[in-house]
């Protein structure tokens, strides 16, 4: 691997030249890997799978715009505004697994390692178990992010005003976790003692799950819409501001009364990030389209892609971490090999 | 600001009290022969005959921010639906977002204010109300969100005044302009109203509001010489929540009991570090009551005109061009609200004088 250049920004080293560029028929809006193959979705209703000799194929997976994507590596689930949830896998077959009765929107999808799928439409969550029935949950208001929980089948279901935590397979009554605002993303930590909330507000909200203590993450200015967690599970890197905010989660107390480390400062806007499976190393893309590999120890910068205006948005690893790939709002993407 | 604007999806806000002709305007707007596409977003989704290809049901949800102000709310849904539709954009060339009769427009109007992505890529064209010539009278004495509609409105197509006399339609004219004396109004029937009085407005474009000015000046001028009349209601003796009537050479003058405009005119130069704060404060502490506020103001030693525009609490404002040369330079400001503390206003706008 290139080796990282700490000492000085001018001189930034580049591997921009060693970027394969995709070719997609759409500008995408997010990206996952399967295995090696990277899964571009399409700003409309197609998914363009881009192999390792620079290959694309592209299929359509719905009768309508994508709204939501997540993946576990062996498939895409993707939900529509045609009202269905769709699996694709990396041939680009693709099974319709629901479709909402009254076609409203899906807004909302999220994947459990054991396979249970969850998805929301409106108010309503649903979840539908690697065994046993389909089930539901109305909250409050539209639903504005769902996550698993990494141990048991619990779910996480941000909405106005608060999350709800919900088991799908107990008769107990969901426990609301408030906290006043708008709660769009959503995520546990690896080792299930937090949980953390994208809020419509500039800011992030978290719980400690022991005694729901809150957490609150402040200071960005701009809404934060990309969140990742290093490989040791330990620090969460967001977007939102012009530089990557990383919040440490090392201590029983979270990131309360610390601060966040600010990484790979620019001249504009992290659009998204996403950090490597297996390093210390982070990928942050930008709103002037810049895209740079970041060491977490030392803010150490490699750049990957050049600024020029275009929004970077989506940015992801494959499993392996051999393999980076990004997208752009101007319809251009490509591929690093390290 | 203009050439990015010209690139943002406009947003029709579409609005009125419950059989009015709401989905009339809707219908004509999709069906005339304009080429363009339009995406909607109803409420009431699937009750009602709407013929187009984008159609998007919406739940009206109120969120309030995170100040503790009751006023100070977004439409959480809206900033969702606008968020997936972008990600079909090019698949349309406008937005068309219908309301329910019992919403209050403030909190969409708000959303575009406040909501970054959704300033960066729409940008709110105008309100739109359709008001009933025939019972829009009673409805703004029993329902408030009739008069909010007609307050908050950039455009009033004054509908089905085929069903009303002559008398009646001036009588429910001005009930409308006692409220909101700087809407465009167009009298229709069945909603027949020509497509570019209500669409591309540009009615929350800095930029637009000196276009806006015939309305803004024509009758406000009138309205200010209007104004020193007497108040006393002891004397009055009438129900003050039906507003009251009076004439001024025929023509007959309403002014409403608790939703009014106020506008205010100086030619001499404002002191724009006092002017700022003052109105920063006035709608820190007032914004409640304050609907809708505009104003084009002329400051000491800078030769550009301010422009400015808020909803309630939220103001935004920027220097707009050069005064022209031949330009009289006058400040003016319009306030519609709710029990508007028109002194206050009138007391602190003096002090704003350079
Ligand atoms: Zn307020």
């Amino acid at each position: 691997m290139t080796s990282f250049n700490s000492d000085n920004p001018a001189s930034i080293v580049s591997v921009t030249d060693r970027v394969r560029k995709v070719e997609l028929p759409q500008s995408a809006t997010a990206l996952h890997f399967l295995g090696d193959s990277a899964g571009f979705v399409g700003v409309e209703n197609s998914i363009s799978f881009a192999n390792a000799s620079g290959n694309v194929s592209t299929h359509e997976i719905h009768d309508g715009g994508i709204l939501c994507t997540v993946s576990d590596g062996k498939r895409i689930v993707t939900g529509g505004d045609d009202g269905k949830l769709v699996t694709v896998d990396a041939s680009g077959a693709t099974e319709t697994i629901a479709s909402d009765a009254k076609r409203r929107w899906i807004d909302n999808v999220a994947l459990h390692p054991d396979g249970a799928i969850a998805w929301s439409a409106g108010k309503t969550a649903f979840v539908r178990p690697t065994k046993g029935d389909e089930k539901s949950l109305d909250v409050v208001s539209t639903v504005g992010g769902l996550a698993f929980a990494p141990k048991g089948l619990r779910l996480a279901v941000a909405h106005y005003n608060g999350v709800t935590l919900w088991f799908p397979n107990m008769a107990a009554k969901p426990e609301v976790l408030e906290w006043k605002g708008s709660h769009l993303g959503v995520t546990f930590s690896d080792d299930n003692k937090f949980l953390v909330t994208t809020m419509h507000e500039s800011a992030l909200h978290g719980w400690r799950l022991a005694d729901n203590r809150h957490m609150r993450m402040t200071g960005y200015p701009s809404r934060v819409r990309s969140m990742s967690w290093t490989a040791d599970g330990k620090h969460l890197a967001t977007s939102g501001a012009d530089t990557v905010i990383v919040w440490p989660f090392t201590s029983k107390d979270g990131p309360m009364g610390k601060e966040p480390a600010m990484l790979a400062p620019l001249q504009a806007k992290v659009t998204v990030v996403a950090c490597h499976p297996k390093n210390d190393i982070l990928a942050a893309g930008y709103s002037n389209g810049m895209v740079l590999m970041v060491r977490m120890q030392d803010g150490a910068e490699i750049l990957v892609r050049r600024n020029d205006d275009a929004p970077v948005s989506a940015l992801a690893w494959n499993a392996k971490g051999s393999l980076l790939g990004f997208a752009s709002e101007n319809g251009d993407a490509g591929l690093l090999t390290l | 600001m203009s050439d990015v604007a010209a690139s943002k999806i406009p947003v029709t806000v579409l609005t009125g009290y419950l059989g009015a002709g709401k989905t009339t305007l809707l219908n004509r707007i999709l069906s005339e022969n304009h080429g363009k596409k339009y995406a909607v977003i109803v409420n009431e989704f699937g009750e009602i005959g709407i013929d187009n290809d984008l159609i998007i049901g919406a739940d009206e949800e109120v969120f309030e921010m995170n100040n503790g102000c009751v006023c100070c709310t977004v439409r959480g849904d809206l900033v969702r639906i606008l968020d997936g539709l972008m990600k079909r954009k090019g698949k349309f060339d406008a937005i068309i977002l219908e309301t329910t009769g019992l919403a209050d427009p403030a909190p969409v109007a708000q959303t575009f204010f406040v909501d970054e992505d959704v300033r960066e890529k729409t940008s709110l064209d105008a309100v739109v109300t359709v008001a009933d010539a025939k019972w829009l009278s009673a409805r703004l004495k029993d329902a408030p969100e009739a008069k909010n509609q007609i307050a908050f409105a950039d455009v009033i197509v004054l509908n089905k005044t085929d069903l009303v006399s002559k008398a009646e339609l001036a009588e429910v004219e001005a009930r409308i302009r006692g409220i909101n004396p700087y809407a465009k109004l167009h009298r229709t029937e069945r909603c027949q109203v020509a497509l570019n009085d209500v669409l591309d407005r540009k009615a929350f474009d800095l930029d637009r509001i000196l276009e806006i000015e015939p309305e803004f000046l024509g009758e406000s001028d009138h309205h200010d010489h209007d104004h020193d009349h007497d108040h006393d209601h002891h004397d009055h003796g009438h129900d003050h929540a039906h507003g009251h009537g009076h004439s001024h050479g025929g023509l007959k003058h309403y002014h409403d009991e608790d939703m009014k405009s106020l506008s205010l005119k100086t030619e001499k130069p404002l002191d724009a570090n006092k002017f700022m704060p003052w109105l920063q404060a006035l709608v820190a502490s007032d914004g409640q009551s304050i609907l809708r506020s505009k104003g084009i103001l002329s400051f000491k030693d800078d030769d550009d005109r301010y422009v400015f525009q808020g909803v309630h609490m939220m103001i935004e404002g920027d220097h707009q061009r050069e005064w022209k040369a031949d330009e009289p330079r006058v400040s003016r400001l319009v306030f519609i609200g709710r029990e508007l503390p028109e002194q206050k206003i009138r007391d602190g706008f003096e002090k704003c004088i350079a």
